[in-house]
């Protein structure tokens, strides 16, 4: 009884100021698919980037000046240090073809093919692949890497673009976050807005509530609920674009391209349930605002 | 100190006649009112209404009528002095509190104050969905109301489909459908012609003879002098007379009247210019 009456007076109040009801629900449902797209993309990055990390290698690059005889020597070293599951020897001409697979237009300005001759090894325990590029290039007392052998140019393993991946994942994180912050504050503007206006159409309505001694939570629930109401709409309505485009454009082509379906993302259903949590969440912290501003009783 | 409760009992006389003695229904103790602009509402303001009494309270406009009012609801507060209902201070009353203080105060006003958007029988359901009465309480309660107050016919109807009088009516029948142990009136024949003003303090009159304290504050001399009960009288924020059973002003002849007329024009501190 109690809260239907809260519902009845929160619907009255909704259709009475509709057009800041829909700017509210509007920007409810931006902030809310903001996050709903952004949420899966920045785990998908940070899956990728992970997942990189997970297939390491490490690339030993063959010193210009490497005799044949050496880079024969080097190869045994290789393949006698422990953990090295293979070796694959990759040439100049080779390595040049794999890059300009990937971007042809840069290495066609080059010219000449400044790609040096390189091993690339794939260890036993991915884990302990530190131990590998310990041992081809020790540390020195200053923390620089020198190569153990002479036909060692350099040896790298794909830490470092894991860490390029991972700092850009985080400023697509930071910048997301941003955005949230952004329109989250904005959200509960509006609907602290939307409240008041409600307040203000219906301050005839409090007034008789005041005289007749309604309680200050029972004047306030309906302008409450009011609110959760337009976060709510916002946040049903994001779900509802959410899984069409999942639906329409998501799904068919990850059946497609294994790399959109690989990264572990979050479930759709706990995604959902996180949305509408922080929509009536940030509506119900608006409505506060407004009435403890507004409704002093 | 126990929490006394504003039951309808300890409030209301059994008996018809108004009791003075026991424990007054409104008691103001020298009680003073400045709004923050600087202007004295009421000066030492004391009086005592007890159980069942009928009181006026007259005065002209700006004398402090209305603040007594909203200190009797609590809706100001007293710059000194002290404000009780029922033996119990208002300023010992928490926020929270004042919900409750309110449920036990029926008040009527001039402007109605009603709902424009709902029935008749909405607006007197209104005030007892607010306080939380059961849906049953609800129905049986309203109809009954509306029958005292003579608008069993009107239930569906809005209020500006209906004449001042019938929405005055509605307005009372709100404010006593919980049956509050004292009722405040505003001015309540103020928007009202002289024949439906009758009709107006009959029903307030009326609900006083149920035993409950009624205070009103009006200006319509016509109906005090007719009436001749307790006449509480304000003049720049101070009590100038409080008698039993007296008239809106004390007897004065036409002269005497005519006196007064020249007086007050002549030295222009009241009315207008020119």
């Amino acid at each position: 009884m109690r809260f239907g009456f809260f519902y009845r007076e929160a619907l009255r109040g909704l259709s009475r100021n509709a057009t800041p009801s829909l700017a509210a629900i509007l920007t409810v449902l931006l902030t809310a698919l903001v996050l709903g797209v952004f949420i899966p993309i920045v785990q998908a990055t940070t899956g990728a980037a992970n997942e990189i990390r997970s297939r390491v290698l490490v690339d030993v690059y063959v010193a210009e000046r490497a005799s044949t005889a050496e880079v024969t020597e080097l190869r045994a070293a290789l393949v006698a240090t422990p953990n090295v599951r293979s070796v694959e020897f990759i040439s100049k001409g080779e390595a040049l073809k794999r890059e300009q697979a990937r971007n042809r237009d840069a290495f066609e300005l080059l010219g000449s093919n400044p790609l040096p001759d390189s091993f690339r090894i794939t260890p036993v325990d991915p884990g302990a692949v530190t131990a590998i590029v310990d041992r081809l290039a020790p540390r020195g007392d200053e923390g620089r890497r020198t190569p153990a052998l002479g036909a060692i140019d350099e040896v790298r393993n794909r830490e470092e673009e894991t860490e390029k991946i991972l700092s850009a994942t985080g400023v697509v994180k930071g910048m997301t976050a941003g955005l949230a912050a952004l329109l989250v504050l904005a959200s509960i503007a509006l609907i602290s807005n939307t409240i008041r206006l409600s307040v203000f159409a219906r301050r005839r309505e409090v007034e008789v509530m005041r005289l007749v001694g309604a309680t200050n939570w029972f004047i306030r629930w309906p302008f409450v609920i009011e609110g959760m109401i337009v976060g709510l709409a916002g946040g049903l309505l994001a779900v509802l674009v959410l899984t069409i485009a999942k639906n329409t454009l998501i799904d068919p082509l990850s059946e497609r391209f294994a790399l959109l379906a690989a990264p572990e993302t979050i479930d759709f259903p706990l995604l959902v349930g996180i949305l509408l949590a922080a929509c009536v969440g940030v509506s119900a912290v608006g409505s506060g605002i407004t009435l403890r501003r507004f409704l002093r009783i | 100190m126990a929490q006394p409760t504003f039951s309808t009992d300890a409030l209301r006389s059994r008996g018809r006649a108004p009791a003075r003695s026991g424990v007054p229904v409104v008691e103001m103790r020298d009680v003073s009112k400045t709004y923050g602009t600087g202007l004295t509402a009421l000066e030492r303001v004391s009086m005592r209404v007890g159980r069942g009494e009928f009181v006026f309270l007259v005065g002209s406009t700006g004398c402090g009528k209305s603040t007594c009012i909203r200190l009797l609801l609590k809706e100001l507060d007293p710059t000194e002095g002290e404000v009780l209902i029922s033996g119990r201070s208002l300023g010992e009353i928490s926020r929270k509190r004042i919900p409750h203080l309110r449920r036990n105060i029926g008040v009527v006003f001039q402007d109605y104050k009603l709902l424009p958007n709902r029935t008749v029988y909405a607006n007197v359901a209104y005030a007892l969905q607010v306080i939380g009465e059961s849906r049953e309480s609800i129905r049986r309660k309203v109809p009954d109301i509306l029958r005292l107050v003579g608008l069993s016919t009107k239930l569906h109807n809005y209020p500006d489909e209906l004449s001042g009088g019938e929405q005055q009516r509605v307005s009372i029948a709100r404010a006593f459908v919980n049956h509050p142990p004292l009722v405040l009136a505003d001015e309540p024949t103020g928007n009202l012609d002289p024949e439906t003003s009758i009709g107006i303090m009959q029903l307030i009159y009326r609900i006083n003879r149920t035993g409950t304290t009624v205070i009103v504050a009006t200006h319509d001399k016509e109906m005090v002098d007719k009436m001749r009960r307790r006449v509480i009288e304000l003049r720049e924020g101070r009590i100038i007379r409080d008698q039993l059973s007296g008239l809106y002003r004390p007897d004065e002849s036409t002269s005497e009247f005519a006196i007064r007329l020249r007086g007050e024009l002549g030295v222009g501190d009241e009315g207008h210019p020119n």
